[in-house]
Formats: C-alpha cells, sequence, structure tokens
C-alpha cells in the first residue's frame, strides 16, 4: 500500500521555539488517522506543513508522493479544513459552492449540493450567520467535492456540540465510503477519535510519541499492577510508558511485544484514553527522548 | 429500494471492540429470526452514517461473518444473509417468547426487581446448563 | 479566480462607480455653463478692458465644487490604497481565510496575479476617469491662470499621473496588508507612506526629471515689478523683484544679479529709495545693465513631465506588486 505521509526528521521553528522536532513518520493510504496531543503540541503545524501552507525548518516530507503542494493539481489532491473552519463570512453557502467550482477542476457539483442539501443548509444563508456546527459542514462540503485522495481536517469537531459532532463525524465516514478517501483529523480529546480512527499518532511537546494501526497498539500496551518495584529492573523489551506508586502498589502502563511472563504481575488490557494519557503523562525528560515508532 | 431489515448500536463503553458487537448483533438477530436467509444486510455506508464509526469496522465484521459462513458479499449489490444459526426455527422462538414474557409478568409481581430477576436467571441458567452437562 | 475577486470587491467597485456618476453629474450640469461664461466673459476681455474684473469673478465660480474635487483628487489615490490595496490580502489573513483560498486547486501565484490584475487595473481606471472629468472640467480654470498646469498644486491632480498614484497607492497597501498582517494598521501605513512619497517627489524630485531651461539675458525692464532694501542678498542691498512674462512655465529660481552675475547689487541707488519716482528708479535700473538669470520648465513640457512621472509611479507599483508575489509563495503561512 503506498504511503500517504512520508514525514523523515521533519521540523519547524518559529524564532526560538521549535513546534515540531524530529518527525518521522509512514502513514499507509485508506486509513482513518487520529492526530492527539495537548493544545501546543504541534498537531497544527504538522497539519499545515502537510498541506503546504508552512515549510519546514528541517527535514523532508512526502505527501501523496510529492513534496507538499508545488503545482494545482497537486493542491487538488489534498484537501484540509483548518481549525475553526474558516469561510467567507460575507458569502453564501451557494457563493461558497460556487468559489469551489470555480477554483477546483475536479470539482462535484452535485455531491456538493446534494449534501448541502440532506445538511438542511440554506444556500442563501451567508456564512457568518450559519452555527459552528454548519460552518464546519460547510467547510467539509467544499473540501469534500473537489475529490481529494487525503483528507486533513485540524480539530474539527472541537468546538461543536454533542449533536453537531455526531452529525460531522457521520458525514466524514459517509465520505470516506464514498470516495475511498485517506483522512487525518487532529484532536486534543481521545474520545472523539477512538470511533472513527484506525491509526493513531500521538503528539506530545513537539514529538511523536507513537504511532501505529490502534488494534495494533491496544494489542502491544498493557497495565501491569503488581506489588511495589522500581519499574527500571524490568526485563528488555518491556518499555515503560508510565508510571505510578502507592506505598505498597506499582501500577505500570507497558510497551512490549512478548507476552509477559512475571507471575508478580496482574496485565490487564488498556483503553485508547488510557494508553494515549499515559504517553501524554510523560516527564518533560521523558517526552523529548525520540521514540520509537510502531509500525503496522 | 431495500430497507435494511436491522439497524446496528454501538455501546462505546462496554469495553468489547465494535467489530465484535456488530457481529454479536448479528448472530443476536439470526437466532431471533429477525434476520433470514436472503435479507441485507445494512450497507457499510448506512452503518458508517448512523454511527459515525470506522468503514474499516464494518468491513472487518462483515468478512468475519462471511468466514463464518453466514453471510456472503456480493459484489455492487451488498451483502446478504446466506445462512442460519441455532436450532431453534422462528415458529418455535414465538410462544417461548411469550411464555417467558408471561413469567417475568409473574416474577414482577411477586416483588422481583431488574437486578433480582437478571440475577435469578443467569444464576439458574447457568445452574441447568452444568447439570446438563454433567448428565450428557 | 475572477469571479472570487469581482465578488470579493464588488462592494467597493460600486461605490467607487457611485461616486465616479455623482461627480460626473455635477461636471455636466455645471460644466458647459462654465465654458459658455469663458467664452462671453474672459475671451473678449481684452477689448472690454475689464480683464482682472471677469478673470476675477471667473475663477470664482462654482468655488464650493472648485475645492472638493481639489479634495477628491488629493484624497483619491490614497483612500484606493487604503480600501483597495490594504484588505487585499490582510483581510483574508486577518480573518484566517487564506487556509480557504490556499487549499482550492490555484497556486498562491495565480491566487494573488489574478487578484493584483484585476483589483490593479480597476483602481488605474477609476483613476483615469476621474482624471479625465477633472481636466475637462478644470480646464477653462486653468486656461485663466494665474499659475499653470505645471504648478505643483494643479500638476497632480490633471492627466495621467493620478492613474500613476492610484496604482502605486494600490500596491503600497497591498504590501502593508502582506507585512503588517492587519487591514487598519496597514492602511495607517500607507497612508503615512504614501502622503510622505507624493510630497517628497512633488516639491523635490518633479523639477528635476528634465534638465530646466536656463535663462540668462538683459533685464526686460517691464517685468520689473518691484523695488526695495533688504532680501536674498543681505538687510541693506538693493533688491529687484521681477515677475517673469512666462504663462505657465514652472518657475524654479529666478534671480537679478549684475552684469558681472553677481546677486548683490550693491547700495540702493537714491532715485529708487522710499519716495522715489517711478520713472527715475525706472533709468537708473536700466543703467545697471542688470540681468536676468531664471532657471525653469516651459509649460510646453505638461505632458513630457506627465509620462515620466507616471512611468516612476507605475514602475514602482510593479515592483511592489512582484514583491508581493515573492513574498507570498515563500513565506506566508
Amino acid at each position: 500500500m503506498t504511503a500517504v505521509l512520508k514525514a523523515q526528521g521533519l521540523g519547524k521553528r518559529y524564532r526560538r521555539r521549535w513546534a515540531l522536532t524530529d518527525c518521522t513518520l509512514d502513514i499507509p493510504a485508506g486509513q482513518v488517522v487520529g492526530l492527539v496531543g495537548p493544545n501546543g503540541a504541534g498537531k497544527t503545524t504538522l497539519l499545515h506543513i502537510a498541506a503546504g501552507l508552512l515549510q519546514p525548518t528541517a527535514g523532508t516530507i512526502e505527501v501523496l508522493g510529492t513534496r507538499p503542494p508545488a503545482t494545482s493539481a497537486q493542491l487538488a489532491r489534498v484537501g484540509f479544513v483548518a481549525q475553526d473552519a474558516p469561510t467567507y463570512r460575507g458569502l453564501t453557502v451557494a457563493e461558497h459552492l460556487h468559489l469551489g467550482a470555480s477554483l477546483n477542476p475536479g470539482w462535484d457539483a452535485a455531491m456538493a449540493s446534494d449534501r448541502i442539501e440532506s445538511l438542511g443548509l440554506d444556500p442563501r444563508q451567508r456564512a457568518g450567520k450559519l452555527s459552528g456546527g454548519q460552518r464546519a459542514q460547510l467547510a467539509l462540503t467544499v473540501a469534500l467535492a473537489k475529490r481529494p485522495e487525503l483528507l486533513l481536517l485540524d480539530e474539527p469537531v472541537a468546538s461543536l456540540d454533542p449533536l453537531a459532532r455526531r452529525e460531522f463525524l457521520q458525514g466524514l465516514m459517509q465520505a470516506v465510503v464514498d470516495q475511498r478517501l485517506s483522512v487525518v483529523l487532529s484532536s486534543h480529546l481521545v474520545a472523539d477519535l477512538e470511533r472513527v480512527c484506525d491509526y493513531l499518532i500521538v503528539l506530545v511537546a513537539s514529538r511523536v510519541q507513537v504511532a501505529g494501526e490502534v488494534e495494533h497498539l491496544l494489542a502491544t500496551h498493557h497495565l501491569l499492577t503488581g506489588p511495589r518495584r522500581n519499574p527500571a529492573r524490568l526485563p528488555e523489551g518491556q518499555h515503560v510508558i508510565s508510571a505510578s506508586h502507592t506505598d505498597r502498589q506499582t501500577t505500570l502502563t507497558v510497551r512490549t511485544d512478548a507476552p509477559i511472563h512475571d507471575p508478580a504481575w496482574v496485565v490487564s488490557p488498556i483503553g485508547l484514553e488510557d494508553l494515549v494519557l499515559a504517553y501524554m503523562s510523560r516527564t518533560a525528560a521523558a517526552a523529548s527522548r525520540p521514540e520509537l515508532e510502531v509500525q503496522r | 429500494m431495500r430497507v435494511s431489515v436491522i439497524e446496528f448500536h454501538l455501546d462505546a463503553h462496554s469495553g468489547v471492540a465494535p467489530y465484535l458487537q456488530l457481529i454479536h448483533q448479528v448472530r443476536q438477530a439470526l437466532r431471533l429470526g429477525l434476520l433470514s436467509e436472503g435479507d441485507q444486510l445494512p450497507t457499510v455506508r448506512d452503518v458508517v452514517g448512523r454511527l459515525a464509526i470506522n468503514p474499516n469496522t464494518v468491513l472487518k465484521a462483515y468478512r468475519e461473518l462471511e468466514y463464518e459462513g453466514l453471510v456472503a458479499a456480493r459484489p455492487g449489490l451488498g451483502t446478504f444473509v446466506t445462512g442460519t444459526l441455532g436450532d431453534g426455527s422462528p415458529a418455535a422462538i414465538a410462544p417461548l417468547r411469550r411464555e417467558l414474557q408471561r413469567w417475568l409478568g409473574k416474577a414482577r409481581r411477586a416483588g422481583l426487581d431488574e437486578e433480582s430477576i437478571e440475577a435469578l436467571l443467569l444464576t439458574t441458567f447457568r445452574s441447568t446448563a452444568e447439570g446438563e452437562e454433567e448428565i450428557a | 479566480m475572477i469571479w472570487l475577486t469581482w465578488r470579493q470587491f464588488r462592494t467597493q467597485t460600486v461605490t467607487a462607480a457611485g461616486l465616479l456618476a455623482v461627480l460626473a453629474i455635477a461636471f455636466a450640469v455645471t460644466g458647459p455653463q462654465l465654458v459658455h461664461l469663458y467664452d462671453t466673459t474672459v475671451v473678449p476681455c481684452h477689448v472690454q478692458h475689464d480683464c482682472p474684473f471677469a478673470v476675477g469673478a471667473f475663477q470664482s465660480q462654482d468655488s464650493f465644487l472648485q475645492d472638493l474635487v481639489r479634495l477628491v483628487m488629493l484624497a483619491a489615490p490614497a483612500l484606493i490604497g487604503i480600501f483597495w490595496g490594504a484588505p487585499l490580502i490582510a483581510h483574508e489573513l486577518e480573518a484566517g481565510t487564506q487556509r480557504l483560498a490556499w487549499m482550492q486547486s490555484v497556486t498562491r501565484f495565480r491566487w494573488l496575479a489574478v487578484k493584483l490584475s484585476l483589483a490593479g487595473l480597476a483602481s488605474m481606471a477609476v483613476a483615469g476617469l476621474l482624471s479625465l472629468m477633472v481636466t475637462w472640467w478644470f480646464s477653462p480654470f486653468d486656461r485663466v491662470g494665474p499659475g499653470g498646469r505645471l504648478d505643483p498644486g494643479v500638476f497632480s491632480d490633471r492627466g495621467i499621473v493620478p492613474v500613476g498614484y492610484a496604482a502605486f497607492a494600490f500596491a503600497l497597501g497591498v504590501t502593508a496588508g502582506l507585512l503588517i498582517h492587519r487591514t487598519v494598521p496597514a492602511m495607517a501605513v500607507t497612508i503615512a507612506v504614501f502622503a510622505a512619497v507624493e510630497t517628497v517627489f512633488a516639491l523635490r524630485v518633479r523639477f528635476h526629471l528634465i534638465p530646466p531651461v536656463r535663462l540668462d539675458s538683459a533685464l526686460n525692464m517691464q517685468w520689473v515689478t518691484e523695488t526695495g532694501t533688504g532680501g536674498p542678498a543681505g538687510p541693506g542691498s538693493f533688491f529687484v523683484g521681477i515677475t517673469p512674462n512666462l504663462p505657465g512655465a514652472w518657475i524654479g529660481s529666478s534671480h537679478v544679479t549684475t552684469a558681472a552675475g553677481s546677486i548683490s547689487l550693491g547700495r540702493t541707488p537714491a532715485a529708487c529709495g522710499p519716495n522715489a519716482a517711478y520713472s527715475a528708479c525706472t533709468a537708473t535700473i536700466a543703467r545697471m545693465h542688470l540681468r536676468e538669470v531664471l532657471v525653469y520648465q516651459p509649460a510646453s513640457r505638461f505632458w513630457a513631465f506627465q509620462w515620466y512621472e507616471t512611468a516612476i509611479y507605475l514602475a514602482l507599483a510593479f515592483a511592489l506588486a512582484g514583491f508581493c508575489v515573492w513574498w507570498v509563495r515563500r513565506r506566508v503561512s
């Protein structure tokens, strides 16, 4: 399967601060990829670079096989809905579709108007008067109707109420089926992503902490509880992600490919949210060590 | 236009993987006679449009069911039920359900709450199954 | 892209067209009357021996409209710069909509090039129409004088230079918006820079675009308008003031010098002191063999100056536009 996004040592610096450090990724096509991490971790920066809106400071990136958009042909293959779903406040819904039609050779006008109709949007309504959820749906329609191969979404549902959130994801998943779309969407809430993502990237403190298929991640991460113990004494091959101790008890989140034989541990599976939290709660020192990428 | 016979639902907090929940619901529908041979399962598009889950999840569930011989995918048409489950024919199930509903009414009138009814059902079910095993 | 540019500029375009229409009506109503008045009172004034009166009366015709138009011409390029130029990119960056616009299947180059071309051409067209109307309407006044069309207060409002100013102000606005990212501060910077450039150019640069004519000849007694003591050569020295009769010329400097070329004319002769007689003073000056040294631009060079200045402003505008296109492709997120 071809990779939809390949990054090697990607980095971006703003004046003094590195927003993105040493990111190496290999994201396969045909998946819905979740990009999760706390605010300021670098998710928006990564997406902007992939969309071609920002130039990297270090490293390389390839999207759909070429460096991010140099030509209008490449722009047609990548869709992007930025944070807060930017739309032109003074333009009506219909005018947004006209904008898309006049600027995109691959524009699917029938699909766009069908989608607008089924969403119940009034074509004559100005975008500035729409609710947050409706604006997000409009921006998504404009991005989808040019029939991209890859769709990038920056926190698309962060500011939406639960119903709008659900409707947005429903429409997005339908589009994935209809258009055989690859999607990368970012969020700082794992719950948003759990339902829809089959590939996960955890970005903390400008670095990729872990990346891989959700099934594989869930199979290789475990929660260990047992008598109080020093986590540094674990055998090779068992990487401690997070540890917490009481007087008598130690709880560890561990990543390992091999089965755990030590009978002192109670091994339980770990949910995706707790897995992400474990990576997000690592100390600053641990978080800045480059983490091995987990391949499928 | 054919309307799908069953609708899926998802319990996000049950700890059971979504694709397993879908498989379970199809099997249950087959057992209860809600699905019979020739019926079409909801399209992947319809399922994700309702549940907002990853299409690969649905595909995986349908593939698993196909592997078990319960359904078959017909390219361009959809996924259709091809097999049956359970030994009870639909005709036998209806009177059993009615009897069960009557029993439930009796249990409630006797003053049992929902948890007690559930506990009674499960323990009796299990002990009866063990008893049958011993005999067999 | 053309549709989008038009749609985003609809309000500004309609407003400008409306203002132009209003002005055109005002001109259409008053213009022919002015021409008629000029033909009937000013042209025959030599015959009727009432030129100063006729000219004075004519110059005060429609004075409100005259002042209004001068104000419009002064403000027009700057207004184009701040309402057409500054928001072009700044508005998108402020609202974040460039993240929508630049993800459509048009390269940033084409996006900006089309916007710059269409809005820039529209700016120039508006300025051109305005100048056409104003030049036509003011022509009787220009013929009456006192100064000519090369006069700095008049030159900027006539001919084709307003087109150059508009293009430059527009490009300046776009650049300011691109670098500052905010519309209102970009507007302020645009006005400030444009005013500074236009002022400096008009006062210091324009005169030297074409090497001026230097006239060094014997003093023409008909040009002498005053005499006195004091002046540029020193407190006690003789001063002779002249008003050259070069209609429409733009005088850079004029001096009266001695036959040897010195500005200092010596002490005031008794014949020209206080309570002196006009004829005695004139005769005395004639005997002094003074010379007049003039540096000026003749009126006939009006169009040459217009073309040079317009070309320079257009070149500046294109340079700024090119910078914007280069910058947008490389730097902005």
